[in-house]
């Protein structure tokens, strides 16, 4: 059953669309992980299913209910945890979970009492009774994901939880989130790092330019793009010449599909062939023509690969073409409300 | 959710809707206070001002001779109901700044992600902290002013300089609450507070009659809302609590005590309509 459908989503910020026809069914007991560069359209789509901004069309439904007409019993059911860390310096962390657990509507028996709790299992005993304005970035998320955990949502929605974060925070916060997964609770992501989304979500989507560009379990998109991948450096660091030779002298290869010239890794080549047996063919034709092999390797797809394929270009050339690309003004505008 | 809204009868949804509220306001509320207690410049400097403003000015003035003012009172009992009334305003008009910061930070967020019972407890916990803050001050102005020499209203007086401030610090902060929704960031708001500020004050009765002002400053000072929150409030320190009185010798007539009062809720009514229709946009 799906706990969260989103349906044809549209939304523009200005002129600029922020969503383009976006269709989402998130299920229940899943932890879900959207990927995408940076202004893909993850924080708005997590942000309309938050009920802090309404979409300009399309339905969102969250536990059988319609968030648009109902926001409050959606907000009931939602933990958000924002990208942006919001903690009020002048405040403990312990004053600020009563009173997130007090807008919460949360009895003060309980509300204590599951504060003890998360206190504990975030291991924020030392510092959560001084004031948050002297804690460090790794202290402020976790006691930003307390306090979206504080009323035991049934979904649990996290924007881009680690980025930025030392690692012992970031594994405390995947530690947590599987554990949290295995109790029930439906867990939706937004992360640009591979790593995150493959190593925790058992189901993810992709997101490019406002719209789901694939959808399903990371084993199951990576098995579906077949063939294997070799990364050939004749040199060290080639030039763009020498590399398009070889490209050319290899694209004719039995078993070879295709053939990348990835200049970001010193103009080494990136082949899809159709399995183990074609790296041999390679070196033969590589001896025969006599140019060296400084290095060659073999590799099932990865999910930059699922990204390269349904995109036609890598996540981390993404985030580069965005960068300068942003409109500054929109941004401040959207930005608050 | 609708299956366990049914199992409570309307009594139990309304108890449990004011409990919700009071819950929420009481937080919002805490908050403030606490940052404030914390913080607690905003409220010594709120309190230093007008202090300063009532030596200075009142040494200033103090040779004045006495049948220069209306009624021959002297200049440090005519300046102590201006500075009272300036001090309520212009804690009044920072209302907007905590909701501004909130905004900036994205700690709105929190709110309004949160399934409050109701998005006016957010206005509401303003509204309770600035009332407090103000009456504070002003209460504080009013020991000093009587510590200098300028004298105190008495009980009755007490309760009409009360309700004239709570007006305008109802007007005032309700206006000072959507401008911290409808300008851009904090720069503004300050800019449109510092801009406020100053001008209101010299165009208004606080620190002269408006037999002394050139007819132009006479008519905005007749005009100007705080001249109808510093006469009530002159006319109580002076023992004159017959309401059918007239105050204020306007350019377009004679306005007396009632006016007065009617004017100010008519503002705070009218400036509450105003931001309505902004706050439901911005909290809904």
């Amino acid at each position: 059953m799906s706990l969260v459908e989103l349906k044809n989503l549209k939304k523009e910020f200005g002129t600029i669309a922020a969503l383009n026809d976006l269709s989402l069914d998130i299920p229940e007991g899943s932890l879900y992980g959207l990927l995408g560069p940076n202004g893909a359209g993850k924080t708005t789509t997590l942000r309309i299913l938050s009920t802090l901004i309404e979409p300009d069309a399309g339905s969102v439904m969250i536990a059988g209910l319609d968030a648009i007409k109902h926001p409050r019993e959606v907000r009931k059911q939602i933990g958000y945890v924002a990208q942006e860390v919001s903690i009020d310096k002048i405040l403990t962390g312990k004053e600020l979970l009563h009173f997130q657990g007090d807008l919460y509507h949360i009895n003060s028996e309980l509300r204590d009492k599951r504060i003890a709790e998360l206190i504990k299992r975030l291991d924020m005993s030392e510092w959560i009774d001084r004031r948050a304005g002297t804690y460090s970035g790794g202290m402020k998320r976790r006691l930003d994901l307390a306090c979206g955990l504080l009323h035991q949502p049934k979904l649990l929605v996290l924007d881009e939880p680690t980025v930025g974060l030392d690692i012992e925070s970031r594994s405390t916060i995947w530690q947590l989130l599987e554990e949290l997964r295995f109790q029930g609770t439906t867990i939706l992501l937004s992360s640009h790092y591979l790593e995150e989304v493959e190593s925790l979500a058992d189901q993810m989507a992709i997101i490019d330019n406002g719209r789901v560009i694939a959808e399903g379990a990371p084993e199951y998109l990576k098995q579906q793009l077949g063939g294997d991948r070799v990364t050939l450096r004749v040199r060290e660091f080639s030039n763009e010449l020498e590399s398009g030779k070889v490209k050319d002298l290899l694209a004719n290869v039995e078993g070879v599909r295709q053939i990348v010239v990835n200049r970001a890794q010193g103009f080494s080549l990136n082949l899809v062939v159709d399995n183990e047996l074609v790296i041999q063919r390679l070196q033969t034709h590589l001896n025969k023509a006599e140019i060296p092999i400084f290095a060659i390797s073999q590799s099932r797809p990865s999910l930059d690969d699922v990204y390269l394929q349904a995109t036609g270009r890598t996540l981390m050339d993404a985030e580069l073409a965005l960068v300068g690309k942003r409109d500054k003004k929109q941004e401040s505008k959207s930005s608050m409300r | 959710m609708t299956t366990t809204r049914s199992r409570y009868s309307s009594d139990e949804v309304e108890e449990k809707l004011f409990s919700e509220i009071s819950q929420e306001t009481l937080a919002l509320t805490r908050r403030l206070f606490l940052q404030l207690i914390r913080r607690p410049s905003t409220l010594i400097a709120g309190i230093l001002q007008p202090i300063i403003w009532l030596v200075l000015f009142g040494a200033l003035f103090s040779k004045a001779p006495e049948s220069l003012l209306p009624g021959g009172i002297s200049y440090g009992r005519f300046l102590g109901a201006g500075v009272i009334v300036f001090t309520a305003f212009s804690g009044a008009l920072n209302a907007g700044l905590p909701i501004m910061f909130d905004r900036e930070f994205g700690f709105l967020n929190r709110l309004l992600v949160a399934p409050l019972r109701s998005r006016s407890s957010i206005v509401f916990a303003s509204f309770i902290y600035i009332t407090t803050l103000s009456l504070l001050q002003s209460f504080a102005i009013m020991l000093m002013a009587f510590a200098l020499g300028f004298g105190w209203p008495g009980i009755n007086g007490l309760f009409l300089v009360l309700t004239t401030l709570l007006l305008l610090v109802f007007a005032v902060t309700a206006l000072s609450l959507g401008l911290a929704f409808a300008l851009p960031g904090h720069i503004e708001l300050l800019a449109v507070i510092f801009i406020a500020n100053l001008p209101l004050l010299f165009a208004s009765t606080a620190l002269a009659p408006i037999s002394f002002m050139p007819v132009w400053l006479g008519w905005l000072a007749a005009l100007n809302p705080l001249t109808f929150a510093i006469e009530p409030i002159r006319a109580a320190y002076g023992g004159h609590l017959d309401l059918r009185i007239g105050l204020l010798h306007a350019p377009y007539g004679e306005v007396n005590g009632y006016q007065c009062l009617v004017f100010l809720m008519l503002l705070t009514i009218g400036l509450f309509l105003l931001i309505r229709p902004m706050l439901n946009r911005k909290l809904a």
